[in-house]
């Protein structure tokens, strides 16, 4: 079980929850499990969600596994120049 | 991906040397084929008829006389892009900015198109299509878009992110929020607060070379594209969505790029040269006039923005809040967002809120520019922090040292920081030379802090060995700044060898891969990432081909030093053999040798730089003279430290003409008025004073070789540098970007009349 942190726009859209617990082993699983309990993630999710491990940003390695006890935080994904 | 990423702490032999860049003698003699100068047999002139109003219904356009001139070969209309995204919006966006379909959104918004035997005709059959407008109000200012009797320019936009949903539409698109703790409480706690409201705007990123390509697509469905881009592989995405071909169908080759910073990063004229293309028959040759590059192409976002920082007497801040309101052009963008996120990212905060709105304006579409909307949201942040020492009596280096994030520090757009570089920098600029500098009459001294996410992405690379031992690297990544010799670098760097024998080139989107655009400064991050797997693919080849030709097992070979070796005592008498040897033997021992990669480059790392700079203001006019600039900022590794200075005097010298006289300027018809080099002055090297740069190396543990990405954040302290340098010097704060003479002689007589 990880402790994901989301941000203002994602926790409206959780009925106003800024963290939720997921069992997930890795961000794949993770985006899956959101998209099932929330599918109002669904196209947001679609459009690209970042995730921060222990404050290292991931946009596109949904491999990458979530540690017991990391700190998750979901975040825009972002444009750069 | 079967690599490991972390960094090794290797000791280098060519990674960090100079050597001069493959591109360089074709760029200084001419030969170098930019966007415009590639031609076709046959080819045709394309042109664009674009809208002279801010905000129009089309009603009717009729293009029966354009296509009855002799010499006219083809003329569209939005009718020619039918919309096949499918319910992308961020598609439809693109493709309605391509060519308007109901609406013009802005004066040059693109309605129609011609390609004819020679560029004289193609302007007299423009001239002969008739577009029957009804002229809508319009708003282009930022802040008067959102009053809510600002005309609405989309009646199908309702804000997102508020609390309960709207029941009327917007021009806001969006509004979102950042930060933890809570802002009322702390700044009950400090003894200076210091709230001000600042204004930047609209500026182009200003590449010299236009956009600009040639379309060719035949009679069988296939083509090709000829075009300058960040992204010739994200450019075959959007032409072919938007075209309704397969990808595969679709060779798009990048030429050289003189300049993109952000603002060729989507499709802007090349879905419209392919239509043409496809109805003409022929290749159509597609070239912007500077005019229409700064009415029609992506400038970044016009800013409004709100800041209030508070502090204890110590130098604490307690609390620091932000409300940031981004144009977007037409279109919904999430500009805003991005500054909320990075304006406050570089300090150690117990409280703090931002809170971005998207808005929608009759002004060309937003783009990206080098670290996009960070520079506006650092200059009203870094602006504020500098008062704020002042007001405490703190020295404004010692003040922000004091507040400087570190590791483990809550960012203020939510994650915790691993190992980051914002301490250091501020560190090096406070022993620098450069703050010991005597200042003359009317010179003041800034400075200021900036920060940068930096991004990876989808990369995918290619690794030739020929049989004479010399070495082709192909790429995906366009190369923006230099970064083919930097991965020359690279492989030299695995394999062994000599930076000579390796040739490195941009591969077109047939030859290699997917590969995303060169953006978020990821060119060379990714890229050598993908040149250490590839190399280290090919390596393990070559061990196995050494392997044959001494007839031992391959476990026993290692490599090393650009030649296979081979380990234990059984083969102590057997020579080295060379990468040239073996390459020479690959006919007779399976064939060609090469290593490929493809991988998803994660973990770019997050960046941070500090500026000072000394400027001189002539209180009599206004003018502006940059006396010294000084660039410090965190490299990871710098692969090739010429290049990498090359990007922090790159980003300072856009900054100086962002902050100093660079804007839009709209009539009150919505018509922009200064469209020319001219009358938007960027700095020429007359304007600018050698910037010194100073690179730090703070490995990222995310590469193998520690790089960070360095594109972008050496654009994001500069406007706050020097608007606190002109504020220093001519003892007025300066609130409002470009400080231009007029600008701040109306400060310095304003404050001299208060």
């Amino acid at each position: 079980m990880v402790e994901v942190t989301l941000w203002g726009a994602l926790g409206q859209l959780a009925g106003g929850q800024s963290k939720v617990e997921i069992e997930a082993k890795d961000i794949r699983e993770l985006f899956r499990k959101l998209a099932e309990q929330y599918p109002a993630f669904e196209p947001l999710i679609d459009r690209g969600i970042a995730v921060a491990i222990d404050g290292t940003i991931y946009r596109d390695t949904w491999s990458k596994e979530l540690p017991q006890g990391a700190e998750i935080f979901l975040m825009p994904r972002l444009a750069g120049g | 991906m079967n690599f490991d990423p972390r960094f090794s702490g290797r000791k280098f032999t060519s990674v960090g040397t100079r050597p001069i860049r493959p591109d360089g003698v074709d760029k200084v003699t001419g030969r170098a084929r930019y966007g415009a100068d590639f031609n076709m047999a046959g080819q045709l002139v394309g042109r664009v008829l674009r809208s002279p109003h801010a905000h129009a219904k089309i009603r009717k356009i009729d293009t029966s006389k354009a296509e009855k001139l002799p010499g006219v070969k083809a003329v569209i209309t939005a009718a020619d892009l039918p919309d096949l995204t499918d319910g992308d919006a961020a598609m439809y966006d693109i493709l309605d900015n391509c060519m308007a379909r109901t609406k013009a959104l802005y004066d040059g918004h693109a309605v129609a198109a011609v390609a004819a035997v020679d560029a004289r005709t193609a302007r007299q059959a423009l001239k002969l299509i008739v577009v029957d407008y009804e002229v809508l109000p319009h708003v282009t200012d930022v802040d008067e878009a959102m009053n809510h009797h600002a005309p609405l320019i989309n009646d199908a936009i309702f804000t997102e992110g508020l609390e309960e949903k709207p029941v009327k539409p917007s021009n806001v698109t969006k509004r979102s929020q950042f930060g933890h703790g809570d802002v009322h409480q702390g700044f009950g706690h400090a003894d200076f607060i210091v709230e001000r409201s600042f204004k930047t705007e609209q500026t182009h990123q200003g590449y010299i070379e236009p956009h600009a390509c040639v379309a060719s697509v035949s009679s069988d469905g296939t083509a090709d594209l000829w075009v300058c881009t960040q992204g010739h592989f994200v450019y075959r995405q959007h032409c072919a969505q938007l075209l309704g071909m397969e990808a595969s169908k679709l060779r798009v080759t990048s030429s050289e790029i003189g300049g993109g910073f952000g603002g060729k990063t989507h499709v802007w004229a090349e879905p419209v040269a392919l239509a043409l293309s496809r109805k003409a028959g022929r290749p159509v040759k597609l070239v912007m006039t500077r005019d229409e590059v700064f009415r029609a192409s992506g400038p970044t976002s016009a800013t409004s923005i709100d800041i209030k920082i508070g502090a204890r007497k110590d130098g604490t801040i307690t609390a620091a809040e932000a409300t940031l309101r981004y144009s977007c052009g037409p279109y919904a963008g999430s500009w805003a967002e991005i500054g909320a996120m990075t304006a406050f990212a570089c300090y150690k905060l117990d409280n703090v809120k931002t809170v971005g709105y998207e808005v929608l304006v009759n002004r060309p579409k937003t783009a990206a520019y080098r670290a996009p909307s960070a520079p506006m949201a650092a200059f009203a942040v870094e602006s504020a922090v500098d008062e704020l020492a002042k007001e405490i009596g703190m020295d404004p280096v010692e003040f922000r040292i004091r507040n400087a994030a570190q590791e483990g520090t809550r960012s203020s757009y939510g994650p915790v920081y691993g190992p980051i570089g914002i301490g250091p920098t501020l560190e090096a600029a406070k022993s620098h030379p450069h703050m010991k500098a005597p200042l003359g009459p009317n010179q003041g001294r800034g400075m200021a802090c900036g920060f940068w996410f930096n991004f990876g992405g989808q990369t995918c690379t290619d690794l030739n060995i020929g049989m004479d031992g010399s070495v082709s690297l192909a790429v995906g990544t366009v190369d923006v700044g230099g970064s083919r010799a930097s991965l020359s670098l690279v492989a030299a760097e695995e394999l062994g060898i000599a930076y000579e024998h390796v040739k490195a080139i941009v591969a077109d989107t047939s030859s290699l891969g997917y590969n995303d655009m060169t953006d978020g400064s990821r060119g060379t991050f990714s890229s050598s990432m993908a040149t250490i797997s590839a190399a280290r693919n090919a390596i393990k080849i070559l061990r196995e081909r050494a392997a044959q030709m001494w007839d031992i097992a391959v476990d026993d070979v290692v490599w090393e030093k650009g030649h296979a070796v081979a380990k234990g005592e059984k083969h102590g008498n057997l020579g080295k053999l060379s990468l040239k040897e073996i390459a020479a033997a690959s006919g007779k021992t399976g064939g060609p040798i090469a290593g490929h990669s493809e991988l998803v480059a994660d973990g770019a790392g997050v960046s941070f730089a500090t500026h000072i700079c000394d400027i001189e203001v002539d209180p009599e006019t206004g003018s502006t003279r940059v006396i010294r600039y000084t660039v410090v900022q965190d490299a990871g590794k710098a692969v090739h430290p010429t290049y990498v200075e090359g990007q922090y005097q790159g980003g300072a010298a856009q900054g100086i003409g962002w902050a100093l006289n660079e804007e839009y300027i709209y009539g009150k018809d919505g018509r922009l008025q200064n469209p020319g080099f001219l009358d938007y002055r960027i700095p020429v090297c007359s304007d600018l004073p050698m910037i010194d740069t100073q690179i730090l190396e703070i490995p990222n543990p995310n590469h193998p070789y520690g790089v960070r990405g360095v594109g972008e954040t050496s654009i994001v302290p500069p406007l706050a540098a020097i608007a606190n340098a002109v504020s220093n010097a001519a003892g007025v704060r300066m609130t409002h970007i470009p400080m231009s003479p007029p600008r701040i002689l109306a400060a310095i007589e304003a404050e001299r009349g208060g």
